[in-house]
């Protein structure tokens, strides 16, 4: 799974900085049919999660109501150097996993 | 009698001629040009605008892999031969679709891509409107953001070029309605709750709310076809790509949003 992460470049201890990430998945919501009449079985991606130096900072449990290519976008304040891990998991239990290394000065 | 009077007129009749061959080979274009991007909302101008939140970002990240990744029984990778796709792939979208060499047949962006991993790679070629061709036309495509459409029409395409031409003004399906109709003689006028814009192919791939993913120009092609009850043709059929021709033209100028997003 494509995933696209945006942060600072660097940013100063104790500053509150923007986290974004956008995830391809075509969050399919379960309610729709496919040209058959059949029903496309729900599969969206249900957890993501944030470790910030191995400590979660971010959870977030989706449903049928998000739209596909899910795009977050939460603030956190940066401690200290080091990396931002995120996991996810979709319905059909496919996992995705995108790392960032996060320079803290001050 | 002299001769001089029947050559000059000759001579008249070669030019007027040539005049009205000159005239046909030129698209009448909506005036002024606008991109589709004027036609819809503030939302969706400002997701195309910014460059992490436009989803369509997403497969040209897929397509910049894909780019780096070997394939096929060459073990090679487009990077292998093309190189830094700033510098080779500059551009590239500008011109397309054109006449293949090898073949003498129009080929659009996604069949020179088709085209060269079944030759070049000897890899199995993405299917039309796959996800993989969807990203590297993307990647692709993006290298040109910002360039004007440069489609030029010659001997060698102008049959396809008169033909896609035919195409955009022949009425079609259950409606009776050519694309001509909508596109040319009533855009910026509304069809239910949408304005109809001038239907420029400059932004594809583009990222369609409606279809929550990313999708070719020939989709967007089957949808209109769709819409007006006719016969849908074949993603990559010859009567699409010269249809893709005679829009290049008519876009003329227009510069290259790749990738779009649409409602």
């Amino acid at each position: 799974m494509t995933a696209r992460i945006q942060i600072p470049a660097s940013a100063k201890r104790g500053e509150v900085i923007e986290i974004r990430i956008a995830i391809q998945h075509p969050m399919e919501t379960g309610f729709r049919l496919d040209d058959g009449g059949r029903a496309i079985p729900k599969n969206v991606v249900n957890k993501l999660v944030c470790r910030y130096n191995g400590i979660e900072i971010f959870r977030a449990e989706m449903g049928s109501g998000i739209a596909a290519n899910p795009f977050l976008d939460f603030f956190t304040v940066a401690e200290a150097s080091g990396e931002l891990v995120f996991d996810w998991v979709d319905d059909r239990g496919q996992t995705g996993s995108e790392r960032v290394k996060l320079t803290v000065s001050g | 009698m002299s001769a001089a009077p029947w050559r000059a007129l000759l001579f008249c009749a070669l030019a007027v001629s040539s005049l009205v061959c000159q005239a046909q080979r030129v698209a009448i274009k909506p005036q002024p040009l606008k991109s589709g991007l004027e036609f819809t909302g503030a939302e969706v101008r400002e997701l195309q605008q910014d460059d992490f939140a436009n989803p369509g970002m997403l497969w040209v990240t897929r397509g910049e892999t894909l780019w780096r990744e070997a394939a096929g029984r060459e073990g090679k990778s487009c990077a292998g031969c093309h190189g830094d796709v700033k510098a080779s792939m500059q551009g590239a979208a500008t011109r397309y679709p054109r006449i293949d060499a090898g073949s003498s047949l129009l080929i659009n962006l996604d069949g020179r891509i088709q085209q060269c991993r079944e030759r070049r790679q000897q890899a199995e070629p993405f299917k039309y409107e796959s996800p993989e061709l969807l990203a590297l036309t993307a990647y692709i495509g993006l290298q040109s953001r910002g360039m004007p459409m440069n489609a030029v029409i010659d001997w060698q395409n102008r049959h396809n070029f008169e033909a896609g031409r035919a195409m955009y003004y022949r009425r079609m399906g259950q409606m009776n309605l050519s694309c001509a109709q909508c596109h040319q003689d009533n855009w910026g006028k509304k069809l239910g709750p949408e304005t109809i814009s001038q239907g420029h192919g400059v932004a594809y791939p583009i990222y369609r709310l409606e279809w929550q993913t990313m999708g070719s120009l020939h989709r967007r092609f089957r949808s209109c076809l769709s819409g007006v009850r006719a016969e849908l043709l074949p993603l990559g059929s010859p009567e699409f790509l010269d249809l893709e021709l005679y829009l290049a033209s008519r876009a003329g100028g227009l510069t290259i949003e790749t990738p779009g997003v649409r409602r």
